[in-house]
This record gives C-alpha cells, sequence and structure tokens, in this order.
C-alpha cells in the first residue's frame, strides 16, 4: 500500500505544478461583476520597480473610484503573457481593455482581434508599433521623448554647453529607452561642445548599471567623463556607486542625470549624489479613465494624450522629497 | 593520471575561447589589461571581470554538481531573489544585526529551498526540470512577499564587504570564489563524494545496486547548489547595496548552465569539472566586459555572444570536429 502511495505523489505534483504555472500565464483576477457595471481589463507590464507599482495603483485606485469592475493581468516581464492574457480578456468580452506593452513589436494580430470583437482598447505608459492607427482607441503616456530633450536642455544649462557625455540606455527595443536616446541626440547634436563619448545599454537594471559605468571609467578614463546621462534613476544609482567605487565623487567629479524620479533618486539627491531627475510621471489612471469614459460614451478622442513631467534638481531635492506620493 | 590528462583536454576549448577574447582586446583594445591601484586595492578590468564574474563562477560551482549526477536547477535565479529579500529584510527590521546572524538566516532560507528542490527530485522522483521549475516560478513572487513588493536599499558596511570590499588589494568576492573552489575540490573532488556523484549521473540503477545512497546524494547536491546561489545572492545584493526581488538573479540559471556545460560537464550527467565550470563563466563575463569595453552597440551585443557560446560549443562536440577534420582532409586528398 505504501509503494502506491509513492508513486501517486509526482502526478500530484505535476498536478499541482501544472496549476502555477497556468495562475502564472493567465494572472487575471476574476472578481464577480454585476451586470451594470463596465469591465475594464488592464495589463500591466510587471511589478519591476516602484515607478510601476505607483502606475498600476493610479490606475487601480481610478477604476474603483469611479465604479469600474478592473480586471487586472501581470505580464511578469514577459511579452507572452500579455498576449495571452489581452487573447483571455477579448474572448472573456470585456467592456475595454487598457494595455501597457512591455515591447512596441508584436501586437498587430491581438490588436485586430480586439477590434474585430468592437473592444477599445488604450494604450498607456510604451507605445505600439502597428501599421494601423485605427487598431487602438487612444493612446496616454508620459512624454518619454519630451523627457529627453528636458533632460538634454539640462545638461546644455549646466555645462554651458562643453561636456564629454556617457550615455546609459534602457533596454534596447523599448520604447523609452528609443525615445529618450534619439531626443536627447536630437539636442546635443545642436552643440558641437557636447559629445556622447559612449552609450551602452544597462537594461534599466542598477547591477547592469554599475557595471557598465565600471567599464566606461577604464575605457575613457574619469577625466575624460564629465557627464553621464541615464534613461532611469536605477542605472544612475548604479553608476554612482561605481564612481564611488573609483575613488571619486559622484556629483562633483562627474554629474549625473537620470529619468524617472523615483524615491531612491530623490534620497541620492539629497544626499548630493545626483544631479538632476526629469520626472516620468506613473499617475496616469485619472486621463487614461477621463478618456476611455468619452470613448465608451462614443465620443472622439485625439490619439496622443501626455501627461506632464517635471525637472527636479539637487538644490531643491529637500523639499520636493517631502511632497512625492512614490 | 589518465584522468587529468583527459579532464585538462576538456577544458581547451573554453580556454581557446578566453584566449581568443583576451588576444582580441590586446590588438584592438590595448588599454583594457591596465591595472591601476586606487585607494590601496588593484583596480581594472580584468579585476572587475573575476567581481562582476564571482556571482555566475559561484553559481557555476554548485550548478556543476547538480548537473553531473544528470539533473538541473533552474531555480537558482529566484534562490538568490529570496535570499537578496531575506536578509534585506532582516537589516531593515535592525540595522544593527550582526553580519553571523543575517548570513545564518538568509543560507538557512537558500539552503531550505535547495533541499526542498532536493527532495522532490530524490525522493518523489519528480524530473528536475520540473521539480525546480517550481520554485523558479513561484520564488520570485515569494521575494516579492517577503519585500513588499518593493526595492529595499541594504546600507550595512558589515555586509558591504561582501560585495565591494576588499582582502590584500584583491575583491573580497574573488577571494570567496578562490575559497568556496578549494573546499569544493577538497570536499568533493578528493573525496569519494566526486565519484558517486558522477556514479549516480553515469547509471543511477547501476550505483544504487553497487551501494551506492544516490537518493541522499542528489539531496545534497541540490542543497549545495542552494546554498551557492543563496550565497550568490547575497554577494550581489552587497555588490549594490539593494535588493530588487523583480531583478535580482533574473536569467542568471541559464548564465550558470551554460558555464557549466561549456566547462566541460554534460548536461547527460556523469563526469563533472569544477574547474571547468570557472572557466565557463570567465568566459561569459570577460564577454560581456569585452563587449562594454569595446563599446559594441547594445542592441547588436547578443550577437558576438551567441557567436562565441555555438562556436565554443561546437568545438567542443567531438562529432562536429570528426566531420570538420574529414572535410578538409577529403579537400586535400581531392
Amino acid at each position: 500500500m505504501f509503494p502506491d502511495v509513492l508513486k501517486k505523489i509526482p502526478l500530484t505534483f505535476l498536478i499541482i505544478t501544472g496549476l502555477f504555472l497556468s495562475g502564472c500565464g493567465g494572472g487575471s483576477d476574476d472578481s464577480s461583476a454585476d451586470s451594470d457595471t463596465l469591465t475594464i481589463g488592464f495589463i500591466q507590464t510587471g511589478a519591476e520597480s516602484d515607478w510601476r507599482k505607483a502606475h498600476t495603483v493610479s490606475v487601480k485606485e481610478e477604476a474603483e473610484k469611479r465604479g469600474y469592475n478592473l480586471k487586472f493581468a501581470d505580464g511578469q516581464g514577459k511579452p507572452e503573457n500579455q498576449i495571452k492574457a489581452f487573447s483571455s480578456f477579448v474572448v472573456q468580452r470585456v467592456d475595454a481593455i487598457i494595455l501597457a506593452p512591455i515591447v512596441e513589436t508584436g501586437w498587430e494580430t491581438a490588436l485586430r482581434k480586439a477590434k474585430a470583437a468592437g473592444i477599445p482598447v488604450l494604450i498607456l505608459d510604451r507605445t505600439v508599433d502597428v501599421s494601423d492607427d485605427s487598431l487602438f482607441a487612444t493612446y496616454v503616456g508620459a512624454d518619454t521623448y519630451q523627457e529627453g530633450i528636458q533632460a538634454a536642455e539640462w545638461v546644455v544649462k549646466e555645462t554651458g554647453g562643453k561636456a564629454n557625455i556617457v550615455e546609459l540606455q534602457g533596454t534596447p527595443g523599448s520604447s523609452p529607452a528609443i525615445n529618450r536616446l534619439k531626443s536627447f541626440k536630437s539636442v546635443i547634436d545642436q552643440h558641437p561642445g557636447l559629445k556622447i563619448i559612449d552609450s551602452q545599454s544597462g537594461d534599466f537594471r542598477r547591477a547592469n548599471g554599475k557595471q557598465v559605468m565600471e567599464a566606461m571609467l577604464k575605457k575613457h578614463g574619469p577625466e575624460n567623463i564629465d557627464l553621464v546621462y541615464a534613461h532611469n534613476d536605477d542605472m544612475a544609482l548604479g553608476a554612482i556607486q561605481a564612481i564611488e567605487e573609483a575613488g571619486l565623487k559622484p556629483a562633483v567629479y562627474i554629474k549625473l542625470i537620470s529619468i524617472d524620479a523615483v524615491r531612491a533618486a530623490f534620497e541620492a539627491m539629497v544626499d548630493g549624489k545626483l544631479n538632476c531627475v526629469v520626472e516620468c510621471n506613473p499617475l496616469q489612471g485619472p486621463l487614461a479613465f477621463d478618456l476611455l469614459e468619452k470613448i465608451l460614451a462614443g465620443e472622439t478622442v485625439a490619439k496622443d494624450n501626455r501627461v506632464k513631467d517635471e525637472v527636479f534638481e539637487m538644490a531643491h531635492a529637500a523639499e520636493d522629497i517631502k511632497t512625492r506620493a512614490y | 593520471m589518465k584522468q587529468s590528462l583527459k579532464s585538462s583536454s576538456s577544458l581547451i576549448w573554453p580556454l581557446a575561447g578566453l584566449g581568443l577574447l583576451l588576444l582580441f582586446n590586446a590588438v584592438f583594445n590595448p588599454s583594457f589589461f591596465s591595472i591601476s591601484i586606487v585607494d590601496g586595492n588593484l583596480y581594472g578590468n580584468l579585476i572587475d571581470i573575476f567581481r562582476n564574474g564571482s556571482i555566475t563562477m559561484i553559481l557555476a560551482l554548485g550548478m556543476c554538481l547538480v548537473i553531473a549526477t544528470g539533473g538541473v536547477d533552474l531555480s537558482v535565479g529566484t534562490i538568490m531573489a529570496i535570499t537578496g529579500a531575506v536578509v534585506a529584510i532582516i537589516y531593515q527590521s535592525d540595522p544593527d544585526t550582526s553580519l553571523f546572524v543575517a548570513l545564518l538566516v538568509a543560507l538557512g532560507v537558500a539552503g531550505v529551498a535547495g533541499a526542498l528542490n532536493g527532495a522532490l527530485v530524490a525522493y518523489a522522483r519528480i524530473q528536475p526540470i520540473i521539480a525546480t521549475l517550481i520554485l523558479m516560478v513561484t520564488g520570485r513572487g515569494i521575494a516579492s512577499f517577503i519585500t513588499g513588493e518593493k526595492q529595499i536599499a541594504v546600507e550595512n558596511d558589515a555586509f558591504g564587504y561582501l560585495g565591494t570590499g576588499h582582502l590584500i588589494a584583491l575583491p573580497f568576492s574573488m577571494v570567496l570564489v578562490f575559497l568556496l573552489y578549494g573546499l569544493m575540490v577538497l570536499g568533493v573532488r578528493k573525496t569519494p563524494v566526486a565519484l558517486f556523484i558522477e556514479a549516480t549521473g553515469d547509471n543511477e540503477d547501476a550505483a544504487h545496486f553497487s551501494g551506492v545512497n544516490s537518493k541522499m546524494i542528489k539531496l545534497l547536491v541540490y542543497l549545495v547548489c542552494g546554498l551557492f546561489a543563496g550565497l550568490a545572492g547575497l554577494v550581489e545584493t552587497s555588490n549594490i547595496a539593494n535588493s530588487d526581488p523583480s531583478q535580482l538573479g533574473i536569467y542568471r540559471e541559464l548564465d550558470a548552465i551554460f558555464a557549466v556545460v561549456v566547462g566541460g560537464t554534460a548536461l547527460s550527467g556523469g563526469r563533472f569539472s569544477l574547474i571547468g565550470a570557472i572557466i565557463g563563466a570567465l568566459l561569459l563575463q570577460t564577454l560581456t566586459t569585452t563587449l562594454y569595453s569595446y563599446g559594441v552597440d547594445s542592441a547588436l551585443s547578443p550577437i558576438p555572444k551567441a557567436v562565441l557560446i555555438v562556436t565554443v560549443c561546437l568545438l567542443r562536440s567531438d562529432r562536429f570536429r570528426k566531420q570538420f577534420t574529414s572535410l578538409y582532409a577529403r579537400k586535400n586528398v581531392a
């Protein structure tokens, strides 16, 4: 009898594993809804940063405030999870889908299905790359292109138009990385004294930002690097550590500017280790639902909507940090 | 004697890859080799390779034993995240916790995770790839749950020493790898345990009937792999003074498996090479640092990586070498 029990154990585990896996793939909360409340499917990229969490909370709170039934699907950093969740929302015939894509490409087929089913799709935060704009209803996001311009303008002002810049890029192919790269370069190129001497990807991660910065310090020599432009705060925080470990003072010997404005970046500014951050506003829920309500009421809305981003400098960081919500 | 000759010949190919990379740097990027002294410690790209590569090396040492038994541990990346989360929470609740207690608790958790994997594989007889997948997919959630879905800064000087400290002018993490390697050679390679592991990997039934407690061996190798993964997680957390459950150790299991396989340990189990695993990890990190320091466009950087991996794997394959040389021989005849 005992061996029989043992034989069954693997099967039980396989079933449990299967449950885990299917749970992760779909990953949508099922809450029963009244027939008259509208159901909105929200597909998030994951919970990769404090910024992303603030972004998720903003959408969830707004949905609750306005009395929608929000179904939440977490992509966990994998585009295929998002596409699966998207298809399942279409099959469930939700009333609208809010999609925060991980990557720009690969959404054509999924969006066509939603359009055929008459489900409006609101693209949030990062953009999608599709041949036909009518595949989605509207886009709401922080202006990642404008952020690069704001960062570059600060660099021009701070350095007087003369500096060697090292750029820490985000994940290649992601839309904030592409936009922050192109827009920053477009301004820097107008100033002959400003040079981007190197640009490498740190994948938006702190450990990678540190590793890239270590290599950059050795390659160019710290005396030839005046400023670091990081596509997000985490990479800048990693670069700060690399600079400190090289025996130099960050923000003094080498200046740093980054984008996002999470709390840790403000703390680094208060400590005098980071010169400037450009905000990437995660509180996109209210504007998204304003537009969604108009779309569901049959009104036409603008295709491209942006929340406002601000620039914060080290000098005022101690006061600014008190007003930050995330 | 014969054994050592055999194992050294299988090391030729990863070493050749490493040599090729260093040659490339010597020609195109001579400053790659410069080493200076900053704050009394050695400072340079070569030192960075050892320091940043130490995490993969530690993982590879543990993974090497698991792969030698014919298994694989996919959960090492998430075990890193869990230990990082545990240590972050310990220092958050009491910033003055002694290093000993913090390490003991964190590694204890990693050991439990490893033992769980081992029990699933050895006693529940689940395929290793599935058994460790369970922790791989759930572990990151557990880590996020521990930290409350937040990044937590870990700023403790004693703990910071693990990843950023120096011992006799060398990065401590580099010294740690040497210590662990020495420990493994003395505790595994030079004892019958190595034979038991290889026997289990070669033919579990035969090993069992020869009196090897292959179940216990399997449990132990997963336990060791878990402990090493935990240690790697602590080094990484200490290095960036921050614990981020969603990013810590992500895709690291792939690096570790690659290092082990390139280093001459077959995924089918059996004979294993600890020094090979170290060289494999070194190869991977040298490539990464070379790409950064040579300035390869980020979007293109996976290509040289893929080329190198395929080349080393092809060179390692006897069949490919035979076909290649026979092709060459035929051409010469014609």
